[in-house]
């Protein structure tokens, strides 16, 4: 079967984030960007299959404009077949991204969509849920363990409680949590061949989707800055600073 | 162990710097042919770049063309220099010598131009790969250099392989360019190996600190450099600051110190921070942010400290032989001068051989014969340096003689006996409080679970010797506090905290029993500085 693995490009793990001083958006000048960590591991784990034999083509999807296709080589570097570049100069919410996945799914017709759980830009982990809403397929977010059993796959899932394990028919959309696996470190040699492996670009017009934004984002602020503690001499003073400053 | 995999490359450059970008954008443009690589250890082409910086633009006309209507995403064009000598609460502007006027300079952020550069590079077929150490040299079995080995990656603490481990491949080549910087531990190596520097006085080096503001609206300049000297260092101790005013609301500023100062509870990260609350920096400073801060060691030694550069199979160019002027304070076209020559050399010879000579000649080499003597100057004093300083600028350094370089690692006086001066520094209020909080604005990462990379080789020396004689330096030079002695029970004990490092290199320098061995980290580790 081919198992596609969608990834994003975002704001590197590191960088100290800032945002801008009109509260617009947050700096992203000069800024580094890598693959989404969730999508490395969403990735490795499709690695992993094709090496056990249980698929033959791992095909990584990002959407974006052209920067991303630096992420994508990152991913065929990882191991991966084929990338699909849906281009496009729109920041795309999830609900049009899970649109855009659709269509590829319909060209691809794979066995299994692995994505990350949410992006660490946004924190929304909603673009897995609202792709098997429209795809009606199911769904298991929060993989740690991923098994397949022919054409269903069992799925242990983090959950607030614990785990829980669930069976699921193929295809479907599993979204990857940390402790699935740790990603593999890219080989230079291999940087080389990504170079030469496919790469096709279709624009989201192509793909016949139209974006739209059902949620405008007024504003961004950094969080508050800590005031500057005091320290108090005995309970009675705490009692009242408390007070002073209408806490009790 | 498995054979290591191997790729093979006409020439491979270790360190994405102003050095090897050049050397590798002029190899492609003399020799298309030629397949050229660049490896370098931070995860991005920029991340360990740091630099004040005001360059000379005359090597980017002659290796770019062109780059005017192109320039770098950080390049503003110098519109005024100041030079400053404080005390502790006031200033006295001095006139501005030959070497600091920088009509025609630009103000950029040097990490910012090697990203652009590497762009450039990249254009012309050079294969870049960041995130890999060449933690290695491959040696050919007559005793050249054949290239480097990367270093092992997914290695834990004790040195075994973890589930992630991935084995460093070999990079064949006939020709290996050691670009690394100041301090390169391969450079390192391969100077002790081949006694590159039997001929040179030793290497003397500074440690720079820098700070990349966000001020408020009004009190950034554009254009306007401004460097310091005096307060808060001692007469005996070289060194002083710059401010370079950038666009949107940004200031670099940053502090050399020389590495050769004599107190042992001397601390650089103070003398910077002190810098700072000087009443005329801190009026610019107050109610800003910092954005980005760090430190690298900086070479001084000029033209006496120059090792020979070239052996079998290899090259040494920039500052990892230490081409920087110091008295201009500025490196990167030398450095990008020399790649230049070293590249249009192994395009006409395919050889490391003869390289040396022809730097010699070069206009790196007479740069630095110029103000040979200016460094020197100051052992006696800041003074009596100032005066020499300024002979050998007006006698353009024809004074027949040259002053010897010292190395650092034997100035540090020992407690006993020593009466550190009067500093006068005060109580400070601006960010960072201390070394702790500045390096978080570093982002430096390492993997926790790795090798430590600072490699201590006779650990018994710190909780004997170096406590009584020293108060253990480390404690205090190192600008991440990656050192600290701590208590264990009743004893004292080094504890390295690695995960702080910023690869600055000043330990490996400044050591006074050279005990301390700084190796690569795992590739990607490390400082991700943005528009440093």
């Amino acid at each position: 079967m081919k198992i596609l693995v969608g990834i994003k490009r975002v704001v590197d793990y590191n960088v100290r984030v800032r945002v801008l001083p009109d509260g617009s958006g947050v700096d992203t000048d000069g800024v580094k960007m890598s693959v989404n960590p969730f999508d490395e591991i969403a990735l490795e784990e499709a690695l992993r299959i094709r090496e056990a034999g249980n698929a033959e083509e791992v095909i990584v999807v990002s959407a974006g404009g052209d920067e991303c296709q630096q992420q994508l080589r990152t991913g065929l570097a990882m191991g991966a077949d084929r990338a699909i570049q849906i281009q496009t100069s729109e920041s795309l919410q999830p609900l049009s991204l899970a649109r855009a996945f659709l269509k590829v799914i319909e060209r691809e017709d794979p066995g299994l969509v692995i994505l990350g759980k949410q992006a660490i830009d946004d924190d929304n982990s909603q673009t897995a849920q609202m792709l098997v809403a429209l795809w009606d397929r199911p769904q298991a977010t929060f993989a740690s363990k991923l098994v397949l059993n022919g054409d269903s796959a069992a799925v242990t899932r983090e959950i607030d409680a614990g785990m829980e394990t669930i069976e699921v028919d193929l295809p479907a959309v599993i979204s990857v949590d940390l402790r699935l696996n740790e990603p593999r470190f890219v080989k230079l040699p291999d940087i080389m061949k990504a170079k030469r492996k496919p790469l096709d670009v279709i624009s989201l017009e192509d793909l016949g989707v139209t974006v739209e934004g059902n949620v405008n984002v007024g504003h961004h602020a950094p969080p508050a800055q800590r005031e500057k503690g005091i320290m108090v001499e005995d309970t009675a003073q705490l009692v009242q600073e408390l007070k002073n400053r209408g806490l009790i | 162990m498995t054979e290591r995999e191997i790729m093979e490359y006409d020439v491979i450059i270790v360190g994405a710097g102003p050095a090897g970008l050049s050397c590798a954008i002029r190899l492609k443009q003399e020799k298309p042919e030629l397949m050229v690589a660049v490896i370098e250890k931070s995860s991005e082409i920029g991340a360990h770049i740091l630099s004040g910086a005001v360059i000379e633009p005359g090597p980017l006309d002659e290796l770019l063309p062109g780059w005017r209507d192109n320039p770098p995403p950080i390049c503003i064009p110098v519109e005024k220099d100041e030079i400053w000598l404080l005390s502790q609460q006031g200033r006295r502007r001095l006139p501005t010598p030959p070497q600091q006027k920088n009509h025609g300079n630009f103000i950029v952020s040097l990490g910012a131009m090697c990203a652009w550069m590497a762009t450039r590079a990249e254009t012309l077929e050079v294969d870049i790969f960041p995130g890999y150490a060449a933690s290695e040299i491959r040696f050919t079995d007559d005793g050249a250099v054949g290239g480097v080995i990367i270093g092992d990656m997914g290695v834990d603490r004790e040195g075994q392989p973890k589930d992630s481990y991935m084995q460093g491949i070999e990079i064949h080549a006939p020709i290996t360019i050691l670009s690394e910087g100041v301090r390169g531990h391969l450079s390192k190596q391969l100077i002790k190996r081949f006694e590159l520097d039997k001929d040179s006085d030793p290497q003397t080096y500074g440690i720079g600190m820098k700070e990349l503001w966000r001020v408020q609206p009004g009190k950034s300049k554009p254009g306007l450099v401004q460097h310091t000297a005096g307060w808060p260092l001692d007469s005996h101790t070289y060194g002083g600051s710059f401010i370079y005013h950038m666009d949107k609301d940004r200031i670099a500023i940053g502090f050399v110190c020389g590495l050769d100062y004599q107190d042992p509870e001397f601390m650089p990260f103070e003398a910077f921070q002190q810098m700072k609350n000087h009443p005329m920096i801190h009026a610019m400073l107050e109610g800003g942010e910092i954005l980005s801060s760090g430190a690298r060691a900086i070479s001084e030694g000029g033209y006496q400290s120059l090792p020979k550069t070239e052996m079998p199979g290899a090259l040494i160019i920039g500052d990892a032989a230490g081409t920087l002027n110091i008295p201009k304070i500025k490196g990167t076209h030398q450095a990008m001068r020399c790649g230049i020559l070293a590249a249009e050399h192994i395009a006409a010879t395919s050889t490391a051989e003869g390289f040396d000579a022809r730097l010699r000649e070069s206009a790196v080499v007479k740069e630095l014969y110029k103000v040979r003597n200016i460094r020197p100057a100051f052992y006696k004093g800041f003074w009596r340096g100032f005066i020499r300083a300024a002979i050998e600028t007006i006698t353009a350094g024809k004074l027949p003689m040259t002053l010897s370089i010292h190395a650092d690692d034997s100035s540090l006086k020992k407690l006993d006996g020593y009466t550190p001066p009067d500093r006068k520094w005060v109580d400070r209020d601006l960010p960072p409080r201390d070394r702790l909080a500045s390096v978080y604005f570093a982002a430096t990462e390492h993997e926790e679970d790795q090798p430590v990379h600072l490699q201590i080789l006779e650990p018994d020396i710190c909780i004997t010797r170096c406590v009584e004689e020293y108060d253990n330096p480390c404690t205090r030079f190192c600008p991440a506090q990656v050192y600290e002695m701590v208590e264990e029970g009743t004893a004292k004990q080094l504890q390295i905290n690695s995960a702080n490092c910023v690869h600055c290199k000043t330990c490996d320098i400044k050591d006074p029993y050279q005990i301390i061995n700084w190796v690569t980290p795992e590739g990607g580790s490390g400082p991700n500085y943005q528009n440093m």
